[in-house]
């Protein structure tokens, strides 16, 4: 199981890219990996606003649903509509081609818990 | 013991097995002081050939509408059902099988309702349909939640010639979620929802609007001008039908504009039964899927690529998504939407459009006798099996004669319309014979 | 041991839309005997129906066969053993079935004259109070049409009660244990869900209630036995403490199997209970309902049941709808009416000392597979329980084998397997409930097959893996279904 250790991440299993003030969100190999086939996600509009801890989407496999936590509050600047039509992608790119949404970011400080690679994996090890 | 196989001997080797002497040490952990004390205070058991002559004897103190003739609909409509269909329901790989969550060992009835589904479409004109749902109230009611999900609208605004039962069941359903329900009271003259009047009625905060197709008092309504309408506003319009029968010639609910299509099923297939169990139906667009209650089943492949079905969009449902789940519902009337796809088949299209024809000529053939009777329709709108007519006597009164010949007149509609309290609603199928109207016409002459 | 399933003549049949053939009819309608309507002539033009797309077109015999092999692609309880967990699978009586085919039962209509429909009164008011007496409640209502149907009624009577009040409450507290439509009924009835964890200890406590319980908390809702299959033990402290508060103790009546004339819920503190006719009282499945869910309530709220109720004035029966509190109906009509007849056949039939034979029985029974089992699979909890045992694949996982492959495994030996990965907080939980009607040669051979398929775990995995192999079809893409979903058929008609 993968872990890139550019991406920061969430206790809810989401990571997070920053590249300058857009963040990209998606979620994790482990939350993949536990979920099973993916068959369905539903993601916010663009132009539409998220926020921190609060759920901003739903993914779902066959016999699983869980929702999507934003790690930030901001406007959705993009959405992939690509894995509305192919949610397998999260299955097998989680962290390329199954990007979820960027957000642009509001405040610096929602990015200041979020967790490092390292962190996480040990979180999930914990959690097992 | 019936139907417990255990010898004193098999006990005793189960009890050996546990390792405890008597059961008592198996329920040592419950409050002693709580068990019950002697024995259930419940009539002592019977013999099988007891049983049944026991319940012959409580079956035979109703009257049966074979007994008598009957007139009676109001939403169970009493149809003849074709032999093949008890023969095959009666098979126990299917009554005796419980929800098909292994899908391996449960094909046929997935299969059948996969089936179901498709024939529910097709008389429907709608996309989707679910395997069922209890009835056609609790079917209406749940629609009414869907639409509230789909719309994010709280109003409801309910036709007060919908099914007093079905909408007295919308009420208590929309408890929990604050009622916000109004009703568009239909035209008095013509016996249907006026769409201007429905204009009134309806604002930017309706969900949706609900109309019955027949309505209850048996008119058609012009289901295409208010669907236009409540569209307008960008609100659904759920259609009822609680005849199904009536869709054999009457253009189908998808093709008048409907967002979601409910009713009653029990006209196919399933018997009167004093009003229960009877088969709830529901279909929709292709889009409003994922908030539709209910269980669904879909067509796939097995390892091997062989053709398959199983149960899908589980997630929707409430073994998963436990409180935001789009219902509560767990099972369904499986095995009254067998009896009623079994009815369906036999009658092919061509069956069921002379079927429906038929009961349109009894009920058309009944308004006329009636009429010479000096029994006249109340509304002035089309019907198609059954309508309203107004009478000279006390409704309650003269009923209460006519079953002194044998025969059950239709319904007062007294207690649920004050307004209408010397009104009947009758109706005809093909079960009612010719010689059954004329008598029937005779009789409330001489009434 | 040999995996005893085999296959037997399973022919492959099309879809029924594809054996249609244009212009054929099956059973015909009966003859014009008055004058044929001119429906173009009466339907306004708009409202006439044009076509009937795709509606198939079968002889009778046609339709006979194809019904018949669907039915051959079952397993229903009378093709095998069927344990499964929560759902009490037991034998449904033949004479049952006689009896609700009585034409006195089945062609009666919901609005027939009361006078006409005694008999039918009669069997609904008895099989209220028979259910109030081993429910130990003080009112039955026969109106729902399942159990989830039962706890919203439940508990939108509760919500009724505090509104009535002036006070209306807006939570529910549901351990974790319990089955999805708790939470779900809930939250219809307009609840808050305050789920409370069990922890690892198999029962609620009262601690744990004591944590969550507020002077907004219309009920608790639990499950007694609960779905672990143990009696939940604190049950009357857990009605001491939410009764203090104000509060209802609601009980999910599911599990009824396991203390018929053992112990009255009432005796134990319980205010609203719906019983799954469906289960303990033996009217069949029918792959997925009709089944039928009435509530039973202690006097205070007896007001707020749904209308109509039946009462007695004399010798007669009559329906009474002027109710002022009740919460109204939650259906057309009265109920699932030939279900009823069903179940008070049974309880006829059983008397009340058979029904405390049978849930005797039945608690002996899952003693028995608890104690052949356990070692070969792990028990989630190893203490005496109810009707019902709950083990898992945690031994199994060193093999890389999990719970599912063992289910799909029995089938090949010829059972239906038990209620898998629930409850919720045993992680591949393996739910097995044998109910009272199946005999000790049953259970035994179902004890074998287990052990073998844990034997086959060890040395073939491959053969977990890969089963059901003795089935018309074998594992089913259920990912394929959902993400390609076909939800009906769309060909063309011959």
């Amino acid at each position: 199981m993968e872990f890139p250790k550019d991406l920061k991440y969430t206790k809810e299993h989401e990571w997070v890219k920053v590249e300058g003030n857009t963040a990209t969100v998606g979620i994790t190999d482990y939350a993949q990996d536990s979920l099973g086939d993916v068959v369905y996600v539903e993601l916010p509009p663009e132009g539409g606003s998220v926020t921190k801890n609060e759920p901003f989407g739903v993914v779902e496999s066959v016999k699983a649903v869980s929702d999507l936590y934003s790690p930030l509050s901001g406007n959705v600047t993009e959405v992939n509509d690509a894995i509305i039509d192919s949610p397998e992608a999260i299955n097998e790119d989680p962290y390329g081609d199954a990007w979820m949404i960027k957000v642009e970011i509001g405040s610096d400080d929602d990015l200041a818990d979020l967790l490092t690679a390292d962190e996480y994996q040990k979180f999930i090890e914990e959690e097992k | 013991m019936p139907y417990i196989p255990h010898t004193d001997k098999d006990i005793s080797v189960i009890l050996k097995a546990i390792g405890v002497s008597s059961l008592d040490d198996i329920l040592g952990s419950l409050p002693a002081g709580l068990r019950v004390k002697g024995s259930l205070n419940l009539p002592k058991g019977l013999s099988e050939q007891e049983l049944k002559s026991l319940l012959k004897g409580l079956s035979g103190k109703n009257s049966t509408v074979e007994e008598y003739t009957s007139f009676l609909g109001a939403g169970a409509y009493n149809h003849y059902i074709p032999s093949v269909v008890a023969s095959l329901i009666s098979r126990s790989e299917f009554y005796t099988s419980y929800t098909p969550y292994q899908p391996e060992l449960a094909q046929g009835t997935l299969q059948a309702i996969f089936e179901y589904q498709t024939l529910v479409c097709q008389l429907t004109a709608m996309d989707v349909s679910n395997a069922s749902l209890y009835d056609g109230a609790s079917a209406t009611a749940e629609a009414v939640l869907m639409a509230r999900r789909i719309t994010g609208r709280h109003g409801v605004v309910l036709s007060s010639a919908l099914h007093p039962e079905y909408r007295d069941t919308v009420k208590t359903y929309l408890k929990g979620s604050g009622d916000h329900i109004s009703e568009v009271m239909y035209c008095t003259e013509e016996g249907r929802t006026l769409p201007g009047a429905l204009e009134g009625a309806i604002n930017d905060n309706t969900a949706c609007v609900v109309v019955q197709h027949p309505n209850f008092f048996g008119s058609l309504e012009d289901v295409g001008e208010l669907a236009r309408i409540i569209h307008e506003k960008k609100g659904l319009l759920i259609v009822v039908t609680n005849e199904a029968v009536s869709l054999g010639l009457l253009k189908p609910p998808g093709e008048l504009g409907a967002d979601i299509a409910v009713g009653d099923n029990q006209s196919f297939g399933n018997p009167l039964s004093y009003g229960g169990p009877h088969l709830g139906f529901m279909a929709t667009k292709t889009e409003y899927i994922r908030q539709m209650p209910g269980r669904l089943v879909g067509q796939t492949v097995d390892k091997n690529g062989q053709t398959a079905f199983c149960l899908t969009f589980a997630t929707r449902e409430q073994h998963i998504r436990r409180e935001r789940a789009t219902s509560n519902i767990c099972t369904n009337h499986g095995l009254c939407a067998l009896a009623a796809s079994i009815h369906m088949v036999s009658l092919g299209s061509k069956g069921l459009k002379t079927l429906a024809l038929l009961n349109l000529s009894k009920a058309e053939y009944l308004k006329e006798r009636l009429s010479s009777a000096g029994v006249k329709p109340a509304f002035t709108s089309q019907t198609f099996n059954e309508f309203t007519v107004k009478v000279e006597k006390d409704p309650d009164s003269l009923l209460k004669s006519l079953l002194k010949k044998r025969i059950m007149g239709g319904l007062s509609l007294k207690k649920f319309h004050p307004v209408l309290s010397s009104h009947l609603l009758v109706a005809a199928t093909e079960l009612n014979s010719r010689e059954e109207i004329d008598r029937f016409a005779e009789e409330l002459a001489k009434a | 041991m040999e995996a005893n399933g085999t296959k037997g003549l399973l022919l492959n049949e099309p879809l029924i839309f594809e054996k249609s053939s244009e212009g054929r009819v099956g059973v015909e309608p009966a003859s014009f005997d008055v004058p044929r309507a001119d429906a173009a002539a009466l339907i306004p033009g708009g409202l006439l129906r044009d076509g009937l797309d795709g509606f198939p077109d079968l002889s009778e015999i046609d339709t006979v066969r194809h019904y018949t092999r669907l039915s051959q692609w079952n397993f229903g309880l009378d093709s095998g053993f069927y344990p499964l967990g929560s759902c009490t699978m037991k034998y449904n009586p033949k004479v049952n079935e006689d009896i609700a085919g009585m034409t006195g039962f089945t062609r009666i209509h919901p609005y027939q004259s009361e006078d006409l429909s005694q008999g039918a009164l009669e069997v609904m008011y008895e099989l209220e109070a028979y259910l109030a007496e081993i429910s130990g409640m003080d009112a039955v209502t026969l109106q729902p049409s399942a159990g989830a149907h039962g706890e919203l009624c439940g508990l939108l009577m509760i919500a009724e009660y505090f509104k009535s009040k002036g006070r209306p409450r807006t939570k529910v507290i549901i351990p974790d244990t319990a089955h999805g439509t708790n939470p779900a009924s809930s939250h219809l009835a307009g609840f808050k869900v305050v789920p409370v964890k069990s922890e690892g200890k198999g029962v609620l406590t009262v601690e744990a209630v004591k944590a969550a319980i507020d002077r907004e908390t219309a009920a608790v809702m639990l499950t007694n036995p609960n779905t672990l299959g143990l009696f939940e033990s604190h049950i009357k402290e857990i009605a001491d403490l939410v009764h203090s508060k104000g509060g209802f103790l609601y009980c999910d009546g599911a599990n009824l199997n396991a203390i018929m004339g053992i112990m009255k819920l009432g005796d134990l503190g319980v205010d609203v209970v719906q019983f799954n006719l469906h289960k303990t009282f033996s009217t069949p499945h029918g792959g997925g309902g009709p089944g039928s869910g009435p509530v039973g309530v202690r006097l205070v709220l007896e007001p707020y049941l749904p209308v109509p109720r039946i009462k007695k004035a004399g010798k007669k029966f009559k329906l009474v709808t002027d109710r002022p509190k009740s919460i109204g109906r939650l259906k057309a009509f009265y109920g699932n009416f030939s279900i009823m007849v069903r179940a008070y056949s049974y309880i006829r039939r059983m008397g009340g000392e058979g029904l405390k034979r049978a849930s005797e029985t039945a608690i002996l029974n899952a003693n028995y597979i608890k104690e052949r089992l356990k070692g070969t699979y792990q028990l989630a909890f190893d203490r005496p329980c109810m009707h019902e045992c709950v083990f898992s694949d945690k031994l199994q996982q060193a093999d890389g084998v999990s719970t599912m492959d063992v289910a799909k495994r029995l089938i090949d030996y010829g059972y239906h397997p038990p209620t898998v990965y629930f409850p919720l907080v045993v992680p591949g939980a393996i739910m097995v409930e044998p109910t009272e009607t199946e005999s000790l040669e049953t259970m035994d051979k179902f004890i074998e097959a287990m052990r073998a398929i844990a034997q086959e775990a060890k040395t073939n995995p491959e053969l977990l893996k890969n089963a059901p192999a003795n089935t018309r079809v074998q594992r089913v893409d259920e990912t394929r279904a959902a993400r390609e979903p076909v939800l009906k058929w769309t060909g063309v008609k011959k």
